[in-house]
């Protein structure tokens, strides 16, 4: 094992020419244990919990007829609910993405009462089970609740409406743009802002010009992540929801009750849509935070 | 002077190289004046008053809202007490997996270049870009009456839908990424040297694990386990679609708030979530202790006196 390693490091010392990128030295190196061991375990683990099982909905949906498909996502009713959680999910993001900036700037820069105990909280919808979350928004922004109240007072409802749903939305999306966000304000270099200031920037060009730009892939990362979370969301919007077809029934729903009602392919063929639109999703905030980590880096270097 | 103690010396040495971090200070030049700060903080403070603090007040003063006596009889009622039990039986079980699980897969990520690793990452990732009724409804697909292994189950009178392990599975599924994905990042920014030079004094690969690598994530370990574990006590969709909601037998916890709530029973649906509440306090309690514990372990980058024994 001894010889292995200063083995491989001699090696490729001695084998990289001049001008090999020094990363080059490292993509061999597997001078530590375990390699196959863990790598061979967290292939097993993956495809019996994950794989094998999500292959299922895709197996199950090419047992249906093209035209059976498409009928069963492109009915009335469940296009309905693309938009409706698409469309929610996405003024949720927005929503969060201006307040969670906003709450993450003031973590980061200024000091005030009960700052430690807010940046904990923030985390709560993380922690706090949606069941939960959803009786809770639901009972408050009720007619009679105790937020509902107010809204009904200027004529607005909010509860079993389609605004519930972005009022849920938004809750179970709020600790992604400030926990994307935070460590990268924290990071920010201070010698930066002050060059800004000190060429006569104002504190709206230096936020603009300078911060802005740093933020903007985190900031993006964890629009992302909420609008991700928000269109899957199920426990905390069915309950504030009303979930009357059409009006505010939304997709991850009208899944249940096709699965009620014992229509598996049915259930399916929309989880089909849903699962290529999340990977879609995923792939976008992966491209986000490499653009964030290579921007870090060249702002590092340079 | 044993291995043992050389190895636990190392991770001083290291953050030594590193060095420690600056205060933050802000300097006054580029602090925002008074009336941006206030309008800043206002509503942000409004923001999350709207949206954390009013719920989280809301959950206790609806669960007290008829007393005590009310709010002990929904908590120690023969179902609730079996939602208590089949929800720790399942957190006992989903979490350790995916501990055995985030470890490996840590370490096989952090500490390795090979080809593929991008698509690894997204794959781990995955349960959690997944709708909980489509994590719900795999399992459907795969045991259920017409599903995969449905007829095969039957005939050995086998039950893994509608029944615990169903639930366990989904919850599984669910829970899946979190220890993994809390200890890839902090195991990437620790990089390998300390392990390298545990392997070069003859280390074993389980020593280097124990002495080395454990000392330095156990913190990120514990904190991944607290998120896991939160998760899997508070899984609503995914159960949902696998339980098949019989009272006193499927139920977990936040099944049985949805029951009590859907009946207007709503002093004991609030009295059971103030439990997940707390159970959801209690991590973000423990969370930040965590915090705390590494940035004091980070605080003193080089104790000279330690290194010296």
């Amino acid at each position: 094992m001894i010889f292995n390693l200063f083995g491989s490091i001699g090696l490729t010392r001695t084998a990289a020419p001049k001008f090999t990128p020094p990363r080059n030295a490292t993509v061999h190196r597997k001078v530590l244990p375990g390699f196959h061991l863990n790598l061979g375990f967290t292939l097993l683990y993956l495809s019996l919990i994950v794989l094998i099982p999500l292959s299922a909905i895709f197996l199950k949906t090419f047992t249906m007829t093209w035209e059976a498909f498409w009928q069963t996502i492109s009915a009335e009713r469940v296009v309905a609910s693309y938009r409706l959680s698409f469309g929610m999910s996405l003024l949720a993001g927005l929503i969060n993405a201006v307040f969670g900036g906003i709450v993450a700037w003031v973590l980061v820069r200024y000091q005030f009462l009960g700052k430690r105990l807010i940046d904990a909280l923030v985390d709560l919808p993380f922690a706090l089970p949606t069941a939960v979350a959803g009786i809770t928004l639901a009972t408050l922004y009720a007619p009679n609740g105790w937020l509902g109240r107010f809204a009904e007072m200027v004529g607005i409802k909010i509860a079993f409406t389609p605004l519930g749903v972005l009022v849920a939305m938004t809750f179970i999306g709020l600790p992604f743009v400030v926990r994307t966000v935070q460590p990268v304000l924290e990071e920010v270099e201070k010698e930066l802002e002050e060059a800004a200031v000190s060429l006569g920037a104002n504190h709206w060009q230096t936020f603009i010009r300078v911060i802005l730009p740093t933020i903007a892939p985190a900031l993006l990362t964890g629009f992302a992540l909420a609008v991700a979370r928000a269109t899957g969301e199920y426990g905390s919007v069915i309950f504030i929801a009303g979930n009357m077809p059409m009006v505010s029934e939304i997709t991850p729903l009208f899944m249940i009750t096709k699965l009620e009602q014992y229509d598996y392919a049915g259930a399916t063929a929309i989880a089909t849509v849903m699962l290529l639109l999340s990977f879609a999703m995923l792939l976008t905030i992966n491209l986000l935070q490499s653009w964030g980590r290579n921007k870090n880096n060249s702002n590092a270097a340079s | 002077m044993t291995p043992a103690s050389v190895l636990a010396a190392a991770p001083v040495n290291m953050s030594r190289i590193r060095g420690g971090q600056e205060p933050a200070i802000t300097p006054a030049a580029t602090l925002e004046p008074l009336w941006v700060r206030v309008l800043l903080i206002g509503s942000a403070l409004a923001f999350l008053t709207l949206f954390l603090f009013i719920p989280l007040v809301a959950v206790f003063f609806e669960a007290f809202k008829k007393g005590w006596e009310v709010y002990l009889l929904a908590i120690i009622e023969p179902d609730a007490l079996a939602a208590i039990k089949l929800t720790l039986i399942t957190a006992a079980i989903a979490v350790p997996l995916n501990l055995i699980f985030g470890v490996a897969a840590a370490w096989t990520i952090a500490k390795f270049e090979f080809r593929g690793k991008n698509i690894l990452l997204t794959l781990i990732d995955l349960p959690f870009s997944v709708s909980p009724v489509i994590s719900g409804l795999i399992y459907v697909l795969l045991f259920g009456a017409q599903g995969w292994f449905g007829p095969w189950l039957r005939e050995h009178d086998i039950k893994i839908l509608f029944a615990v392990p169903g639930i366990v599975l989904a919850t599984i599924f669910v829970t899946f990424p979190f220890i993994a994905r809390e200890l890839i990042p902090l195991m990437q920014a620790q990089g390998s040297e300390e392990e390298e030079a545990a392997l070069v004094l003859g280390a074993s690969g389980w020593k280097i694990f124990r002495y080395v690598t454990l000392p330095n994530i156990k913190w990120g370990l514990l904190y991944g386990v607290i998120l896991c574990n939160a998760r899997a006590m508070g899984e609503f969709g995914a159960v949902s679609v696998v339980s098949g909601h019989i009272r006193g037998e499927t139920n977990t916890l936040p099944l049985q708030v949805e029951i009590l709530y859907n009946e207007y029973n709503f002093a004991a649906a609030f009295a059971v979530a103030s439990l997940l509440t707390l159970l959801a306090l209690l991590t973000l309690a423990l969370k930040m202790f965590v915090a705390w514990r590494t940035n004091e372990n980070e605080a003193p980058p080089y104790e000279p006196d330690r290194n010296r024994s």
